[in-house]
């Protein structure tokens, strides 16, 4: 068909083409089903690293195409891993308190056993008693629905708050931001309902699954990071290809001009944001499981600054720029930051690259803004033969923005 | 009421300055307006507070058969109502092609939800291609509309515009930057516009006006100075004062 979705977009094949390939050799060579080469909790890193991905394509529909730039999403990533983490949690300590209460001469009431497992979460701030956000922990279904839910709703109601007065620009950045440490603070205090800032912890258990080992468990969520992934640079790839994709592009590029080709701009506006928290909200639910912890430092604005940055050196207004910045970036911050990096000796001064990658990143940040602002996805333009004439700074048309004939048809 | 559009009594200030002073128009289902007048006479005030980009601070804007009032509404409301607007700076979608400019103008549902699910369909198309082929672009529909000319972008958004199917058109300077061929092209196109909707066109060049041959509006000072035939007005002693005897 030639108006298929993937016809119009033979990215969107070729990078399901790679992560399938990827998959298979990660699966091939790991501990889990595989050989062994790779160790378990690299193949958590590279699950995580998808999960970034994720949210990277999500942070690119809502920046990179619509224009918005957000510095929340991380607060919407973090919300989904709090949902999930919430269930994991209570089932685990369920089935431990279960069994430790199992032992006594009287079988427990279902009140003694709920009251056992608040004492256990909730001892370390001091309380036993469970929050009424708890109240659907003890249901897996129930959870996962609000992994959508508390995201998406959050996103609705902030975005058409935001968006119903027309906050644009640098002022709804700050805004956002101002979202994410606000939570983020919340979520700090012992009295916020979900561990202050001892977090959620010991959420690579899988209640249930207490005999399948670790290896096995992290390929697990490898494959549905994977399978995420996929679906997510799809469900993407349909949003920006058709004539929405244009309509959004259209409000990036010039919002008055799409009011008064009568779009509502707003409701465009609301339906990327609260679509692009809910996929963040997803994204969290599959990371956290695998790095074990999440505490409100997660949500703090520098991570959803970080996730700019990726999109911004990766590539904004494309998708698989999105996905290659956010894995180059967070592979590399990984292994610079693991100390496996050897230090740089100067003579008078011996670079460690733990501390000094900061520099590093905030370097390539500045270089790629200003010497290749298409990021890394633009050198697939090399390739494909797509390319923007050298104007050198100098306005070559009759507008900003047009080319002269000639090279326009180079 | 047999006016599609009634403006009366319209006053608009910005920090004290009376950019729009007690201004009254009406223009017909299928007719072609000139509005003339120096700078500052209130001109793209006027047609911001047609669009719903200004809010007056009094009068009335009325709208069709039901005399429904503008000034309630919302901009992309009124677009969808029937006013279409060209602006001075050709303002196209420089990144995406011309089928996709003319693609997003063409009178569709244009709710997100119905926009997301929207398939083109064999019609779209070729109103699409008849359209380029009335703009003169029928061969560039496939072009990023940042490469075409200056002229052809005034063009392509004369074409979105008429994509939309408005029933009241606002053309801000169209012949601006243009050069003699494609002026005649220009107001060939409004003309055969005007055929079948109200076009109002503002306009300083006195020989553009001419050509478009139709009933000039005078403004000035945020009111209306003279109104009928360019003949007529241009005789008018008062509108040679303020603008053609300087």
């Amino acid at each position: 068909m030639k108006d298929s979705l993937f016809a119009r977009n033979p990215s969107v094949l070729i990078f399901l083409g790679l992560l399938a390939a990827f998959v298979a050799a990660v699966t091939v060579l790991g501990e889990g089903v595989g050989m062994g080469l790779i160790s378990t909790s690299f193949v958590k890193t590279l699950g995580k690293t998808l999960c970034l991905c994720l949210i990277a394509i999500a942070m690119d529909l809502v920046w990179g195409y619509t224009g918005i730039l957000s510095l929340g999403h991380f607060a919407f990533f973090g919300l989904g891993g709090y949902m999930i983490g919430m269930w994991l949690m209570y089932a685990r300590t369920e089935t431990i308190v279960a069994a430790s209460l199992a032992q006594a001469e009287i079988p427990p009431t279902p009140q003694e056993i709920r009251d056992a497992i608040g004492t256990q979460i909730f001892g370390v701030v001091g309380g036993s008693d469970f929050p009424a956000i708890w109240a659907f922990a003890h249901s897996l279904p129930l959870q996962l629905a609000l992994v959508v839910l508390v995201p998406g709703l959050l996103a609705l109601v902030f975005g058409w708050l935001a968006f119903r007065s027309r906050v644009t620009g640098v002022y709804l950045s700050i805004l956002t931001q101002a979202m994410t440490l606000a939570l983020s603070l919340y979520l700090f205090q012992n009295d916020s309902g979900l561990r202050g800032n001892n977090g959620l912890s010991g959420l690579q258990n899988i209640p249930g699954a207490a005999d399948v080992p670790q290896s096995l468990l992290s390929i697990w969520f490898f494959w549905g990071s994977a399978a995420a992934l996929a679906l997510g640079y799809v469900i993407a790839a349909f949003v920006v290809s058709g004539k929405f994709g244009s309509v959004i592009r259209g409000i990036r590029d010039d919002e008055a001009r799409v009011r008064f080709l009568g779009y509502s701009v707003e409701s465009y506006k609301l339906f990327v944001f609260t679509l692009t928290a809910v996929i963040a909200g997803i994204a969290g639910a599959l990371y956290y499981p695998q790095a074990g912890i999440i505490n409100p430092a997660e949500m703090a604005p520098i991570a959803s600054i970080y996730l700019a940055v990726w999109v911004a050196i990766g590539g904004r207004g494309r998708l698989y720029g999105a996905v290659i910045g956010a894995g180059v970036v967070s592979l590399l911050s990984t292994w610079f930051t693991g100390g496996q990096v050897p230090d740089l000796p100067l003579g008078i001064y011996t670079i460690k690259w733990v501390d000094w990658w900061q520099v590093l990143l905030g370097l390539g940040f500045v270089l790629v803004t200003l010497f290749a602002p298409k990021g890394i996805g633009g050198l697939f333009d090399l390739v494909s033969g797509r390319r923007a004439p050298a104007r050198h700074g100098a306005d070559l048309g009759p507008d900003t923005g047009s080319f002269r004939e000639k090279e326009a048809e180079q | 009421m047999t006016a599609l559009l009634e403006v009366s009594g319209v006053s608009v200030s910005f920090d004290g300055f009376r950019a729009i002073n007690n201004l009254s128009f009406e223009i017909g289902h299928a007719e072609l307006r000139a509005i003339i007048g120096p700078n500052g006479a209130g001109k793209t005030t006027f047609m911001d507070i047609v669009t719903g980009k200004t809010r007056p601070d009094s009068g009335r804007v009325l709208w069709g058969e039901r005399s429904v009032s503008l000034l309630k509404m919302s901009e992309s409301q009124i677009a969808r109502a029937g006013v279409g607007r060209k602006f001075q700076r050709p303002t196209v979608f420089e990144d995406q092609s011309v089928f996709d400019n003319l693609l997003m103008a063409l009178r569709k549902d244009r709710a997100p939800w119905k926009v997301l699910a929207y398939r083109q369909s064999a019609e779209d198309r070729a109103r699409v291609a008849e359209l380029a082929d009335e703009i003169g672009l029928g061969d560039q529909l496939h072009r990023k509309s940042g490469e075409l000319s200056h002229g052809q972008k005034q063009w392509l958004e004369i074409g979105m515009l008429l994509a939309q199917e408005p029933r009241l058109l606002l053309v801000d300077e169209p012949a601006a930057g243009m050069t003699l061929a494609e002026r005649e092209h220009t107001t060939d196109l409004l003309k055969e516009a005007a055929k079948t909707r109200a076009v109002v066109v503002v306009e300083h060049d006195m020989d553009f006006v001419r050509r478009l041959d139709c009933k000039v509006t005078v403004l000035h000072e945020g009111s209306v100075l003279a109104e009928g035939s360019l003949d007529h007005v241009t005789k008018n002693q008062q509108v040679i004062d303020v603008y053609l005897g300087r």
